[in-house]
């Protein structure tokens, strides 16, 4: 099945640091309603194209549009106020704060409150975080099964549970897309199951359309619709699950050819 | 621990005093307060105004550093900025509620201006471009006579309204502490909203603040900004207050002062801000009359009392650094648990 | 203003950045190896000139022996810093450290004052005085032998660094302490090596600025104003830190030529608010790219 639209395109996009040609002519739709997974060996490039696809890095070629606009050179901080929601393949919450403040500042694109209501607290500022306040508790918190957690500083979590306010704070955006990076590494068989049964419910039941990047491959394809794979930054192969379970080139990719080039150097700890 | 804390209604959540308990040690603050200059006399009156100016200082200087992360060392010069507007209107005849706002208005826009530059960098240039604004505007106080009065200053007539004029520490203390109490109020209010939320995301992690919307430089700029506008508001209270001012009154020893009062109070917490402010402002007292002790037996002892300041500054600044990084706020937290005063534990 | 005029305050003011650089080196050395900017170093300075003052003047030794002192006496205070202050931070946030270095600021003036006074005190200084002739310009002695001294200080430096099995470790530990200490080289050493080094170069500067102007406690003021020639020069960088000590030091000394020597101690400061707004990332140093 077949959503009727691409919600994301990414074309031709490239991109180098020094002499690492990080990502090289790639190009990517995303179905709105889908659930798109991108595989690919350590270093591949995955997680340089959510960076440019969420701004931080800018591309020496190609476009992003999303939801129908060339977002290639809107600011890093304007686009989660489009709809794009992320979390990281190593946590970047802010420690100092509270699951709940944490999963509130993921709301922040969506929120009026001015400096001067703020000094105040009357009218808007009040209304506003009591209905945040409520809508938090409602679609994220409970959503997401960490109401024992919730006022508890993000430091004294395990990493389990950092991981999982990471989507927290990303779902308290309400986003159109939900770009995740690594949402399982490290974790065990049961909490895996139980991200991949949220990432599931944030497409049917909040209609959520998903990227999802994972080496978890086996979780990667009992959910996704989607499949790109990608090496030394190129997309050499992409389709659905099913099919790209004994594709050659990711096969290639993951296992590497005889005369394979020196991989590089593992970036996740 | 989930006891009965379970909040189901959103506004008690989100209420910063949320028990009865609570409610009625704040009355009885607010009560303390007002009786303080009745019953403390003239010393203690002295006192309470300086902690009021201090703690809006601070306050301010928290928001910027301790909530935000960025070093202001030029704190000092701003509540210059502050001081020598209100000198300089209430010697034109501008009323004292009219000089005030300006005066933290003009240095929340010199905030602005240094701010403007910096912030667009990374980490450190901010503090340098507050240790560049010290100097250079510390020069202007000197060197612009026409305003600032040259190296003799300026002195102050009294703030008045209607026939009442507010010259007497008991009197100007009327005018400090609630103004002092309405700026703590609403730096509070400041972090429980998206604004001051931002501020903290910006502190504890740059990058990903910038992925879930926060314009970084703009809300980095706005911490700053408002920073300088409570030095501003802090400083015209003290032009009311010593009702005279001069190029020496505000030296970067008095930036510093600040920065010990929040981190021995507590970086990034408005409680600590308090306890950093009266804390700070007791302690060159209690130099003082450590010397003065001391004095009885060799006179010369006097001299020592600005040196040891400054080491009594610097020593508790590192020392809280490494020891107690959370500062007074934290003891203060430790000691309520401890006797369990209150009937939730947050 | 004569052609002479300015072609004498160009000299001198390129003699004094020579001087910044010193300075400007220290900072560079300990922001490399810990990513702090230094308030202190002032204060270093500061102490190092006392130190030579008390066994001159005070204890009446040859000044080869003043300046033995001065060294071992800061290299220790380096070490004792290193070890009571900056270690038990390791791990804590640059803000603190650097939080940290303005009130071990604080704690050396106070002390200056308690143990030598808040009064100026003289030195005699180790090199000629008298003055040397470029064509027409006078040039005052001390500070053609401090640029000199300066010059081959920060060329032994850069030597060092680029060619030293020492200086590798040091410029590794700085690039990448995990992978460095990994490869075997100690870091906490390097940070304290990096910190001795600092105070050791802060000393000879303190000492020749204090031959130039007396020593009192207000001497480490000259520190905060070459933490504007590092910052121009990019923080990071010994070649950037070099061309901005000799840009500030001829913009200084022009501006005592123009406006007077009332000027003198902003004229960095105005400086770097200027340049701030032009060019945000200084001359030449690195705008960090953050990995995320
Ligand atoms: N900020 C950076 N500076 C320099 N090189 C970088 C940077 N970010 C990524 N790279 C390089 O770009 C290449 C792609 O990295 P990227 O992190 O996108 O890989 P990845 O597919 O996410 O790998 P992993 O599965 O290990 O997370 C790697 O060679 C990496 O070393
Ligand atoms: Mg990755």
């Amino acid at each position: 099945m077949r959503a009727a639209r691409n919600l994301m395109e990414v074309r031709g996009v490239s991109l180098r640091f020094g002499g690492i040609q990080a990502l090289d002519s790639v190009d990517l739709d995303v179905a709105e309603g889908s659930i798109t997974a991108i595989i690919g060996p350590n270093g591949a490039g995955k997680s340089s194209l959510y960076n440019v696809i969420s701004g931080m890095y800018r591309p020496a070629a190609g476009t992003v549009t999303f939801d129908g606009r060339d977002i290639t050179r809107v600011p890093a901080h304007k686009r989660a106020g489009l709809g794009i929601a992320r979390s990281f393949q190593n946590i970047a919450l802010f420690r100092g704060l509270t699951v709940v403040d944490n999963i509130k500042l993921g709301a922040h694109s969506r929120l009026n409150t001015g400096l001067m209501s703020a000094l105040l607290f009357r009218g808007r500022a009040a209304a506003e975080e009591e209905q945040l306040r409520r809508e938090i508790e409602r679609e994220v918190i409970e959503f997401l099964e960490i109401d024992h957690i919730r006022d508890m500083p993000v430091s004294a979590l395990s990493y389990g549970l950092q991981k999982r306010v990471e989507l927290a704070r990303a779902l308290a955006l309400r986003p159109k897309i939900i770009m995740l990076d690594e949402p399982v590494a490290g974790m065990n068989r049961e909490e895996t199951e139980d991200i991949a049964r949220f990432i599931l419910d944030m497409k049917e039941e909040l209609g959520i359309t998903v990227l999802l990047i994972e080496h978890d491959l086996s979780m990667v394809m009992d959910i996704s619709d989607h499949v790109a794979v990608l090496n030394f930054g190129k997309l050499v192969a992409n389709g659905t699950p099913h099919e790209m379970q004994n594709h050659p080139k990711v096969i290639e990719a993951y296992i590497g050819k005889t005369d394979a080039e020196p991989t590089p150097e593992e970036t996740d700890a | 621990m989930r006891l009965g804390d379970f909040v189901t209604d959103y506004r008690a959540g989100e209420a910063v005093l949320r028990t009865p308990v609570q409610r009625v040690w704040f009355a009885a603050f607010l009560a303390f307060l007002v009786a303080l200059p009745f019953v403390g006399g003239q010393y203690i009156t002295f006192l309470g105004c300086l902690v009021g100016i201090h703690i809006i200082a601070t306050a301010g200087l928290n928001i910027t550093t301790g909530f935000t992360g960025l070093i202001s060392i030029g704190h000092a010069v701003l509540l210059g900025v502050g001081a020598y507007t209100v000198a300089w209107m209430a010697n034109n005849g501008v009323p004292f509620w009219l000089a005030i706002p300006s005066g933290a208005l003009l240095a929340g826009a010199v905030g602005i201006v240094i701010g403007i530059p910096s912030l667009r960098i990374k980490g450190l240039y901010l503090a340098v471009a507050t240790l560049a604004a010290q100097f250079v505007l510390s020069y202007i106080f000197r060197e612009w006579e026409s305003v600032t009065g040259g190296v003799r200053g300026l002195s102050v007539p009294p703030a008045q309204i209607g026939g009442f004029a507010f010259d007497s520490d008991f009197r100007v203390y009327f005018l400090i502490m609630p103004i002092a109490v309405v700026a703590v109020w609403a730096s509070r209010n400041l972090f429980r909203t998206r604004v001051g939320r931002a501020f903290v995301a910006i502190r504890d992690r740059d990058l990903s603040a910038e992925v879930i919307g926060i314009d970084i430089v703009r809300y980095k700029l706005m911490s700053f900004a408002l920073g300088a506008l409570y030095a501003g508001l802090a400083g015209g209270l003290w032009a009311y207050f010593f009702r005279s001012i001069t190029p020496e009154s505000f030296p970067l020893q008095l930036g510093i002062f600040y920065l010990a009062a929040i981190i021995v109070g507590g970086l990034g917490s408005t409680l600590g801000s308090i306890l950093g402010a009266i804390f700070m402002t007791l302690v060159p007292e209690v130099l003082r009359a450590m010397v003065n002790l001391a004095a009885i037996v060799s006179p010369a002892a006097v001299v020592y009392v600005s040196p040891l300041r400054e080491i009594v500054f610097g020593a508790l600044i590192v020392g809280f650094l490494i020891f107690e990084p959370h500062g007074l706020a934290e003891i203060w937290r430790r000691i309520r648990r401890f006797f369990a005063l209150w009937p939730f534990r947050s | 203003m004569t052609f002479l005029d300015f072609y004498e305050y160009s000299l001198i003011g390129l003699l004094l950045g020579g001087l910044y650089a010193l300075i400007g080196l220290g900072f560079v050395l300990v922001y490399k190896a810990t990513r702090v900017l230094n308030f202190a170093m002032g204060e270093f300075m500061m102490m190092g000139a006392y130190f030579y003052f008390s066994a001159t003047v005070l204890m009446g030794l040859p000044w080869w022996a003043g300046v033995g002192i001065a060294l071992g006496a800061s290299a220790v205070l380096a070490l004792g810093v290193e070890r009571l202050v900056l270690r038990p931070l390791v791990g804590q946030p640059t803000i603190s450290i650097v939080m940290a270095t303005i009130g071990l600021a604080s704690i050396l003036h106070g002390t200056a004052v308690m143990v030598w006074g808040a009064d100026q005190w003289r030195i005699e200084p180790i090199v000629p005085r008298a003055p040397f002739f470029l064509g027409d310009a006078m040039l005052p002695g001390q500070l053609v032998w401090g640029f000199g001294l300066a010059s081959m200080i920060i060329l032994g430096f850069v030597l060092f660094f680029r060619y030293a099995r020492g200086g590798v470790a040091m410029r590794a530990t700085a690039t990448d302490p995990h992978t460095a200490m990994s490869l075997g080289i100690d870091a906490p050493r390097n940070t304290a090596i990096t910190w001795v080094l600092a105070a050791l170069i802060s000393t000879i500067a303190g000492i020749m600025v204090g031959a130039m102007t007396n020593v009192s406690p207000e001497l480490g003021l000259v520190g905060l104003a070459v933490i504007v020639v590092v910052i121009l020069g990019g923080l990071d960088s010994i070649p950037g830190t070099i061309i901005a000590g000799l840009i500030i030091g001829w913009i200084e000394s022009m501006s005592v030529a123009v406006f007077g020597s009332g000027v003198r101690e902003i004229v960095p400061f105005a400086v770097i608010l200027i340049i701030m707004m032009v060019r945000p990332f200084g001359l030449f140093g690195t705008p960090e790219i953050e990995r995320l």
